[in-house]
């Protein structure tokens, strides 16, 4: 596994059972980092209004708060929500530390004054510099802090997607790879078009000699039964 | 065991665990207390479905699961409330002795042009145009002016609070990115510096030239102690992350700048703090007319000597017992 490319992050946890998880990249990073650009304006939008129809006097309340949206949101969410501020909960984000642990305030803080670098000389270009050029997508403060953003990934598969299909066993044994195949065409099919369904359908089928199925039905029925339906 | 029958079999405990885990079970003593086991059966079934070659939607729920697990079990503990006070009294001290050689150049590339500049613009009337626009120096001059209403302030109260979110706006934040920008070998860090003492001190020359004394000392001295020296401390902290990519040492430089960047940040703590302090001195005691300026020079005085003594002097032998052991572990 390790020698191939992916965005898989591994981790060894002390039970013995490795962790993966799926590192972030840049265009869902902007785009969680573009709903809490959002947030915060609108929040300064607001009490913008107020302190104008206060007569002004508010003025100083309202760069306060500029303060500690610009510094300390990022730091409130990700240590005491989870390492998931608004934007990158809608984006099914997270921010943890290299060892896949929680983030905890002094890296969470440096990650964030950082933050500085990674928007110098703007927009953010030597964040993404970085981000292109180190192998987990790590931003400077990132790479400061130890820190890493994941997918959130709690997806699982749905059997009602293969309600419509009798299990067929196959006429030989197959290899765990084959096995594999066979499953993963059965469960993830959906994503795909139909005759790009046909033609993998094909080549996985020509594994088995002896048939006369129409493909997709066949390798669906095939990995239902693998699956263990009866 | 064909995939289904697992997970048939199982089903009911992952789906406990995930309520558990999400926050949506009610966690009581019992449950916690067994948590650790049950989080181990999780670790073995996700290897069990690993090796098995299960589905990825069941691989990926069940590691999904075992991560959250992890994380409770690995995560920080909510620490005591000593915490807080440990920094106060030791924590910031070890941090700045540990990097007085950062401290001494910081403040090296603070005072020197702070000095010198301000020796150029008392021997010279236009020097202070140099670096700052004249609409500002204007602005500068008539503030400090003596027998100017108060600083032409209107509504005390409001003004203060004003000037107390505008100092926390914008000095916290350029010292923020003054340590920031000591990522890029030191350089945004030093630049910082040397332009701040150099207009501080051009703007201090200035006015003593014109004779404005008796406004601008008054009001600087009780919050410069803090806010000066903060500033000199955030650059401090750049210059150690500047050095750590530019000299690493036997450690690799990203090594070398993450060890940097957990020790810097420790001081970048008390200069949070410092630079409140100074805002509310700034905003709430500096400014206020009623204070004669000789109580201002007496309390800027101990605000000085107080700084200094907490930052270098306090408790020496506990502060180095302190570092002591925090290098050997």
């Amino acid at each position: 596994m390790s020698e191939k490319i992916d965005t898989m992050h591994l981790v060894e946890t002390p039970e013995g059972t490795d962790l993966h998880a799926e590192v972030a990249g840049v265009v869902p990073r902007a785009l969680a980092y573009g709903i809490d650009f959002l947030v915060r304006m609108g929040i300064l939008f607001i009490l913008g209004l107020v302190v104008t129809f206060t007569g002004g006097k508010l003025g100083g309340l309202w760069l306060l708060v500029f303060f500690l949206l610009e510094w300390g949101y990022p730091v409130f969410y990700e240590v005491y929500r989870d390492g998931q501020s608004i934007g990158k909960r809608a984006f099914n984000l997270r921010v943890v530390s290299e060892d896949l642990t929680p983030i905890k305030f002094g890296p969470s803080v440096v990650r964030n004054l950082l933050r500085t670098a990674d928007i110098f000389p703007f927009l953010y270009i030597f964040g993404v510099i970085s981000m292109a050029v180190t192998t987990r997508f790590q931003r400077l403060g990132d790479l400061a802090a130890k820190s890493l953003v994941i997918y959130d990934d709690n997806q699982r598969y749905n059997m009602t997607a293969l309600s419509d299909v009798t299990p067929i066993a196959p006429t030989i044994p197959l290899s765990e790879d084959l096995q594999t195949a066979f499953i993963n065409f059965a469960l993830n099919r959906g994503n795909l078009s139909q005759s790009r369904q046909l033609e993998i359908a094909e080549i996985i089928q020509a594994k088995i000699p002896n048939h006369n199925h129409e493909p997709v039905s066949y390798v669906r029925g095939v990995g239902k039964w693998l699956l263990g339906a009866k | 065991m064909k995939q289904l029958e697992f997970e048939n079999h199982y089903r009911e405990f992952w789906q406990h665990m995930e309520d558990l885990l999400d926050g949506k079970d009610e966690v009581d003593a019992s449950l916690i207390q067994r948590f650790p086991s049950d989080y181990r059966r999780l670790c073995q079934h996700l290897a069990v479905a690993k090796s098995r070659r299960y589905a990825p939607g069941l691989t990926n729920r069940l590691n999904y699961l075992v991560q959250r697990g992890y994380q409770k079990l690995y995560g920080q503990r909510v620490k005591d409330q000593g915490i807080l006070v440990e920094y106060f009294v030791r924590g910031f001290p070890a941090a700045l002795r540990r990097n007085a050689r950062y401290l001494w150049i910081a403040g090296a590339a603070f005072v020197l042009p702070y000095v010198l500049m301000m020796i150029a613009c008392m021997v010279n009337d236009q020097m202070l145009y140099s670096v700052m626009d004249p609409a500002s120096v204007r602005g500068m001059e008539s503030m400090y002016q003596p027998g100017a209403d108060k600083f032409g302030r209107e509504d005390e109260a409001a003004t203060d609070l004003f000037m107390f979110g505008f100092y926390i706006y914008n000095n916290i934040g350029i010292a923020f990115r003054c340590f920031a920008t000591g990522l890029f070998f030191g350089v945004g860090s030093l630049f910082t510096l040397t332009f701040n003492g150099v207009v501080i001190g051009g703007v201090s020359g200035h006015l003593t030239a014109l004779g404005y004394t008796e406004t601008f000392y008054p009001f600087v001295v009780g919050h410069g102690s803090f806010e000066l020296t903060a500033i000199v401390f955030s650059g401090a902290a750049g210059l150690k992350l500047g050095w750590a990519l530019l000299s690493p040492g036997r450690l690799s430089r990203l090594q070398a700048m993450q060890a940097a960047a957990s020790d810097a940040i420790k001081i970048m703590y008390g200069v949070f703090i410092m630079l409140t302090i100074a805002a509310l001195i700034e905003a709430f005691w500096s400014a206020s007319a009623i204070i004669p300026n000789q109580g201002k020079y007496a309390v800027g005085a101990i605000l000085w000597i107080a700084v200094y003594y907490y930052c270098f002097f306090f408790a020496r032998q506990e502060v180095r017992a302190y570092i002591a052991a925090h290098e050997s572990r």
